[in-house]
């Protein structure tokens, strides 16, 4: 067992108590995290690039369509492609948002010692949490499907209906946890409680923290590199691009399908070099969080090492192989897929770890509630 | 905790409610007619050129150039000031363990604060024509300061914490 686990759970680890606020946010929250990176590697396989194949046929259909002076044709076709594009942005925030309100209960997790509210209504706010946390993405996913039907609406759906009160309760939730936080400075805690951070710092953790802020700056690097080498002249070329496609289609000279295909490319482009960026930000969040309950990974010291090694291997080879996919192509999706199960396997292998410890800690007769 | 932790966390806390509330308000106000609009004007420069109106095409084009690169940096803001605020609350808590002495880590992470806020800032600034320049400068300044911030936190890590914890 690793060190800070291998005896009968001592008095830091109170913060685990049965039914806390804080074991509900670290479980649900690495459960929100893990849901949400497996939903975002099947949108990668199945859906991604076959949805980009169809919007690109769709508008060299509508080229088509311009060059036959058609423009019932053209309507009819964009309302595909807008079928389309919302088919794609839906499945995306809703793997986001998944995995950002997974990043947000571990973080609440953290800072449940210094909210001076009372245990039960804590608790009653991290089941809120984690109940909004899942209902937002599930409202966002549903968005394509549901649509406007039944909708008192003009232009949302009960779908989005579900997703802003999701969200709303999030708000709610945070703002009220800040009311604690300041409450804390102002007169000290309520109800004392342990706090999850360890005063310990174990290797597994020290490995976590270096490699999680290393990760992060290296994804703040590349992101300002973007926004200053690419940003721009991405949105000129992508004008340039569409006005070419229609020149194109209306001139004799021709040109729209290879325009069309210079379309696809940018669009491809942007977006692998956007998900580089933002994964391996979040992939160095996760570590740093994950750092801080690696002492309740009940497991031996060489599985606990081995999680956290995979989980930075993951971390790296995603958003590496994602850029790559413009020079190898597929093979290169395909390792990157591989790369976002090693950090979902690590997180399910912790979640499992952090779980036996709770049922360790319940098992201990004597010990407060 | 101690002070440089306490910006940290509250700081990144008020600065995911901002973050969520003006994702909030611009889903619920501002999102689907700006959606609509760059949709339409993209279909209505292909109508037009379908139609032959080939300068109503491209002022259509244009239109939806304009109306995207508003619609990229509102998305921005409210992502990067979530996505800063929950950086800064996860370091709040391992702020302890970055080994300088309590005065520089408080200058730390108010330059971490400060550029999490103004970067975003600068961005959405860009959206309106009249300071977009102001904007540009101010997301330099705050990304340059997150950056800076962010080395020495990496850099404190690899230290012996100063005091004893």
């Amino acid at each position: 067992m690793a060190a800070s686990t291998s005896v009968v759970p001592g008095a830091g680890s109170a913060a685990f108590a049965p039914l806390s606020a804080q074991r509900l946010l670290v479980i649900g929250g690495i459960a929100l995290i893990a849901g949400g990176m497996l939903f975002g590697d099947i949108f990668a396989v199945f859906v991604l690039h076959q949805n980009g194949g169809q919007t690109a046929q769709a508008l060299l259909a509508a080229t088509e369509a311009v060059r036959g002076g058609d423009a019932l044709a053209v309507k009819d076709i964009f309302a595909s492609i807008g079928g389309l594009l919302e088919d794609r942005g839906t499945k995306v925030d809703a793997h986001v948002h998944m995995t950002d309100a997974g990043y947000l209960a571990l973080l609440l997790a953290l800072i449940q010692p210094f909210v001076a509210l009372p245990r039960k209504r804590k608790k009653l706010l991290a089941g809120w949490f984690v109940s909004g946390g899942l209902l937002l993405p599930v409202g966002i996913f549903l968005i394509h499907y549901v649509g406007l039907a039944y909708s008192p609406f003009a232009v949302i759906g009960w779908a989005s209906v579900l997703a802003d009160s999701a969200g709303a309760v999030l708000i709610i939730v945070l703002l009220v946890e800040v009311y604690g936080l300041w409450r804390y400075f102002r007169a000290g805690p309520v109800e004392p409680e342990s706090a999850l951070v360890s005063l310990d710092r174990c290797w597994e953790s020290r490995t976590l923290q270096s490699g999680g802020t290393i990760l992060i700056l290296l994804g703040f690097m590349y992101g300002a590199w973007y926004a200053s080498a690419d940003l721009y002249q991405h949105e000129g070329r992508e004008t340039s691009v569409l006005k070419a496609m229609l020149d194109g289609a209306t001139s004799s000279a021709g040109g729209s399908t290879m325009a069309v295909a210079d379309y696809g490319a940018l669009a491809a482009e942007r977006a692998v070099k956007i998900a580089a960026h933002s994964h391996i930000i979040e992939f160095g969040l996760l570590a740093i969080l994950l750092s801080f309950v690696q002492p309740y990974v009940y497991l031996s010291e060489r599985w606990t090492r081995r999680w956290v090694m995979v989980l930075l291997a993951g971390s790296v080879i995603l958003p590496v192989f994602v850029l790559l996919e413009l020079r190898l192509g597929l093979l290169a999706g395909g390792i990157a897929d591989v790369g976002g199960l090693m950090v979902i396997v690590a997180l399910v292998g912790m979640l499992a770890g952090i779980v036996r410890f709770g049922g360790r800690w319940d098992g201990v007769k004597g010990l407060p509630s | 905790m101690n002070l440089s932790q306490k910006i940290l966390i509250f700081g990144g806390l008020c600065l995911a409610a901002l973050g969520m509330l003006y994702g909030l308000h611009y889903a619920v106000f501002v999102e689907h007619q700006t959606l609509d609009s760059m949709g339409g004007s993209l279909a209505q420069g292909f109508v037009q050129a379908a139609q032959r109106d080939l300068p109503g095409a491209e002022a259509s084009i244009d239109k939806y150039a304009a109306v995207k690169y508003d619609y990229v940096r509102q998305v921005d803001v409210h992502s990067h000031w979530i996505g800063l605020a929950m950086i800064m609350i996860v370091l709040g808590a391992a702020f302890r363990w970055v080994g300088f002495s309590e005065q520089l880590r408080t200058w730390i992470a108010v330059g971490f604060a400060l550029g999490s806020f103004l970067f975003p800032l600068g961005v959405v600034l860009q959206t309106a024509s009249q300071i977009a320049g102001f904007g540009r400068g101010l997301a330099i300044l705050g990304s340059g300061l997150v950056i800076i911030a962010l080395t020495a936190v990496a850099w404190g890590f690899s230290r012996q914490p100063v005091e004893n914890i």
